[in-house]
């Protein structure tokens, strides 16, 4: 069978998403796919775009995994656009001079930002606000400016403005409209918004018409209609988007009254062979300009290609964001223009949060609703209105503070199964409950199947509760016990052994689980009552619980030696301690190789050697580097200001002091640190639990990351932090963690499974939601007292070596333990090799 | 000919862990689950990575039998005739095992 020519114009989110399908439904061997992308790279995600300023990086924002294009014969051509479409001949023409001809073509060309035509507009420091171009642009234009505004008071412009501040710009907002947000707030939700906004120290200025833009030698002045102005060094423009229809244009397919390229349910233009997606598309008079019906159309137009059945059916344009730190939520017809609609309303201006329902006429149903301040509420209202199921006898109760008595509660229950749950990736209930019922048991196993909560994580709470109800229909009880000796999972044992004061395994288990114990609950309950009380684990009531690694100190290897690796905090090293490293690896005949953590490591090393071994370390000034333990490895840090031409801050400095102030210190699972001194990140601190960015004005704490099997960039807790804020938080979001993980679960798992997400976090770490930071620090600094060298101990305690000779009869070493020559050094002997030595 | 061998003192061995013995050329693991006199002998090799490190490993308590898990992938065998719970065909040799005098320990050499 020959295979369909596709030719896709354009490499945005919806662009690319549709790729996503394609390969999703298996269907790529059946085209030859060309790509024109006329940016040069692939996609992004648009929709974060700011958090390029807060420290993510274009390779952060990519959407398209390196290698997906390449294993799928894809060709992508970057820096490539499109001039010309023939639609006689059915070709492309490209700007290089390019041709490719086509059986289907789809034109996904979003949108470009619109620029009114004011007299100055296109002056020199005006900006858009599109592309990391733009925000390049920006950036640099920044870096010498104090002022600046944005014109536009939507969505995007507020998005854009919250950015300028983050720069560390004096911000102004200049609106046409009386209110911000008009497009999805009523007047009084656009003023709680207002006042929030200024309160931050940004200039807000409605109803403001510029009329010219005069450029001065020492800045810009914005005159307006009214006769006022506004002095500024630069100006961004946010005036909305137009869809990019001009190749549409030219070879005459037909175009919307206002623009876009005109298409019927299956997403086809007036060329049956030409499909439109995403913000170029006009569908029914409308161009939608967000991701999640852009995302839909692509799933339409596959479909319609590959001979399925799907229509696109319009989509709703409720959103929830967070806009410079303001929660604001628009649903349906919130403006109230529904004929006999009413209005429920709450406002509390002290914090301030404004809420309105907007219900039909007869009280029954919820058509919109305004959130802003609190968006809590957002995720019940949206089913409520989608799903036009009917309100309850008081809807004024979904919106008042739970101080005024209990919520009815929308049961996930009561959603059909066609309800959409997830907008980002259009999950319904039905997707989620199939997923449930084929063994996905947790939100992460949920998110990994269905994409649902991937996206803005808005629908998280609610998956969460279909999850559960659907768990406790199937009689499916979830267990979190940790063995058959505790019906308690890690985190309530926690709380039993710090609450009640036990010390000892057999106390725990006697008053709180049954029988003897086993390799699963002894070694989480020795890593509770270190991370608890910090006793030296070779004390003997707690060897028993230890794994091997943390009974001999050192890694287990695959012959039965252990790994030595002193700490070097944040890979600092005198010559000194290298000479000295590599005398005792010389004499001891270690294997010697830098670890993936800045760190030496020696190998190779019997048990009946090790005390020894760390006696000259310790004597050479080494300490333990706790490379066996659940717990802090290590500092990895980059050179920063101190030597780098780039640094702004000095991270090896940093990575030092925090290493030494949470080493030691046991955990759920271990943990690393990454400390860069600039934004070019070469600690690769965003792959770590924690990572801290030096910044012009101090550090970016990011947290959850991970390199390894699982790959998870950091999310950003909080931005230009001082040290001691910074330690603050992170004494707090450590002990949080020990506090609440389940055993062995990373940091990265751990924030998976948290119901609420970054936002959550951060109003505990930060916000001391829960009321628990004081304690929290306190802990840290209780546990952090305790911490000694488990090694000094040891080479101290001649007691405590008697267990590492090999035989309890015999001086004789482990005959099992040979080596043969490799690359210069030696590495483990085979069965067979060692067969062969021993003469066998 | 078997003969029992003395390897140590029972105060040797701390209670809930193992020690390795060397009997004749073989290495014995050896664990005392308790804080008594009762005594386990298995091979210390184990027999996936032909390490001797199985008296390194955690005792456990399943299906109301004692284990012990290997401190290397945590595979585990049956203190009382070394059978491998993961696989029966990488089960282990076990020893005879006594306390003499309620102070030796002495293992039946093969």
């Amino acid at each position: 069978m020959s295979k369909t020519n596709l030719v896709i114009i354009g490499n945005g989110m919806v662009g690319h998403r549709f790729v996503e399908e394609i390969i999703e439904k298996m269907q790529a061997d059946k085209f030859n796919i060309t790509i024109f992308c006329q940016e040069p790279r692939v996609a992004y995600d648009r929709v974060h775009l700011s958090s390029y300023f807060s420290g993510h990086t274009a390779e952060a924002l990519s959407l398209v995994r390196e290698g997906l294009y390449q294993e799928n014969d894809i060709n992508i051509l970057l820096n490539e656009r499109v001039i010309l479409i023939n639609r006689q001949r059915k070709e492309v023409h490209s700007q290089t001079g390019r041709i490719i001809s086509y059986d289907k073509l789809i034109i996904a060309t979003g949108s470009y930002p619109w620029v009114p035509p004011i007299k100055g507009a296109d002056g020199a420091n005006c900006f858009v606000y599109r592309t990391i171009e733009d925000l390049d642009a920006i950036r640099n234009c920044a870096s010498n400016c104090k002022t600046g505004a944005v014109v536009g008071g939507g969505l995007l412009g507020l998005e854009a403005a919250g950015a300028l501040k983050n720069l560390g710009i004096e911000t102004h907002v200049v609106e046409f409209a009386p209110v911000l947000m008009a497009e999805q707030l009523d007047s009084m939700g656009g003023e709680q918004l207002r006042r929030k906004i200024e309160e931050m120290g940004v200039g807000v200025h409605t109803s403001k018409n510029t009329q010219e833009i005069i450029h001065t030698p020492s800045g810009k002045i914005m005159q307006f209609s009214d006769g006022s102005s506004l002095e500024i060094d630069f100006i961004v423009f946010s005036t909305g988007i137009r869809p990019s229809d001009q190749l549409a244009k030219a070879c005459e397919l037909d175009i919307g009254p206002r623009g876009g390229i005109v298409v019927n349910d299956y997403c086809q233009t007036s060329d049956p062979d030409i499909y439109a997606i995403g913000e170029c598309a006009c569908w029914q008079g409308k161009v939608y300009g967000l991701v999640a019906p852009g995302y839909k159309m692509a799933q339409v137009a596959l479909a319609h290609l590959i001979g399925e059945n799907a229509k696109f059916e319009g989509a709703d344009m409720s959103a929830k964001l967070k806009l410079m730190g303001v929660d604001v939520g628009s649903i349906g017809d919130a403006k109230a223009k529904t004929l006999g609609c009413r209005s429920y309303v709450y406002l509390d201006e002290n914090i301030p949060v404004y809420k309105k329902l907007v219900v039909s006429n007869d009280n029954s149903k919820l058509l919109g609703a305004v959130l802003v301040g609190d968006t809590s509420d957002y995720s019940n209202l949206l089913q409520l209105m989608l799903n036009n199921m009917d309100l309850p006898e008081h809807p004024d109760s979904l919106i008042l503070p739970s101080h005024a008595g209990a919520k009815p509660v929308l049961g996930a229950d009561a959603l059909p199964d066609n309800a959409q749950i997830c907008s980002c990736f259009d999950v319904t209930k039905a997707k989620i409950v199939q997923a449930i019922h084929a063994g996905c048991h947790t939100v992460a196993a949920i998110k990994t199947e269905t994409k649902a909560g991937t996206g803005c994580g808005g629908c998280i709470p609610l998956v969460t509760q279909i999850l559960n109800l659907e768990l406790a229909k199937q009689g499916i009880e979830v267990s979190h016990a940790l063995c058959e000796h505790f019906k308690y999972s890690r985190q309530e044992l926690f709380h039993l052994i710090r609450v009640e004061g036990l010390t000892s395994f057999s106390e725990v288990i006697t008053k709180h689980g049954t029988g003897y114990g086993c390799e699963v609950c002894k070694p989480t309950i020795g890593s509770i009552l270190a991370s608890c009380w910090n006793n030296y684990i070779l004390k003997p009531d707690l060897v028993p619980l230890q794994d091997s690694n943390d009974i001999f100190l050192g890694n287990i290897q695959k012959n039965g030696t252990y790994s030595i690796i002193p700490r070097s905090a944040g890979g600092e090293i005198t010559p000194e301690g290298l000479i000295a490293i590599g005398q005792i690896a010389r004499k001891y005949n270690l294997y010697s190789k830098i670890t993936g953590s800045q760190r030496i490591g020696l190998f190779g090393a019997q048990k009946d050697d090790l005390p020894a071994i760390w006696k000259e370390l310790i004597a050479a000034g080494f300490e333990s580097g706790h490379a066996y333990a659940k717990a802090l490895r290590m500092a990895k840090t980059c050179v920063g200001s101190t030597w780098c031409r780039f640094g702004v801050g000095d991270s090896v400095g940093f990575g030092v002091e925090l290493e030494n102030r949470y080493k030691g210190i046991r955990a759920p699972h271990k943990f690393k640190l990454g400390v860069s001194g600039c934004t070019r990140e070469c600690a690769e601190a965003q792959g770590k639990d924690i990572g801290v960015i030096a910044t012009e004005k101090g550090w970016n704490l990011y947290v959850c990351g991970n390199g390894g099997m699982k790959p998870r960039h950091a999310d950003l807790l909080a931005a230009d932090l001082d040290k001691e804020t910074l330690i603050r938080y992170l004494d707090r979001f450590i002990m949080f963690y020990i506090r609440t993980a389940d055993k062995l679960q990373r940091t990265s798992v751990w924030f998976e499974n948290l119901e609420g997400g970054i936002d959550y976090l951060r109003s505990v770490i930060i916000d001391d939601k829960l009321g628990i930071n004081a304690e929290l620090e306190k802990e840290m600094d209780r546990v952090r007292q305790l911490v000694v060298c488990e090694w000094k101990e040891t080479v101290d305690n001649p007691a405590a070596q008697i267990r590492f000779a090999h035989f309890v009869n015999s001086s004789k070493r482990d005959d099992n333990v040979q080596f043969v020559p490799e690359r210069d050094q030696h590495r483990p002997a085979t069965l067979e090799e060692r067969q062969t030595m021993l003469g066998e | 000919m078997s003969q029992w061998i003395t390897i140590c003192k029972l105060q040797d061995i701390l209670p809930e862990t193992g020690i390795c013995a060397l009997v004749g050329k073989e290495h014995v693991a050896v664990f005392r689950p308790y804080n008594t006199n009762e005594l386990y002998a298995i091979s210390n090799i184990d027999p996936f990575a032909n390490a001797s490190v199985l008296s390194r490993g955690i005792i456990a308590e399943h299906e109301n039998e004692l284990w012990v898990a290997s401190p290397l992938k945590k595979q585990r065998f049956r203190l009382k005739d070394g059978y491998c719970l993961e696989n029966e065909d990488y089960s282990v040799t076990h020893y005879e095992v006594k306390v003499d005098n309620d102070e030796f320990v002495q293992i039946k050499s093969n």
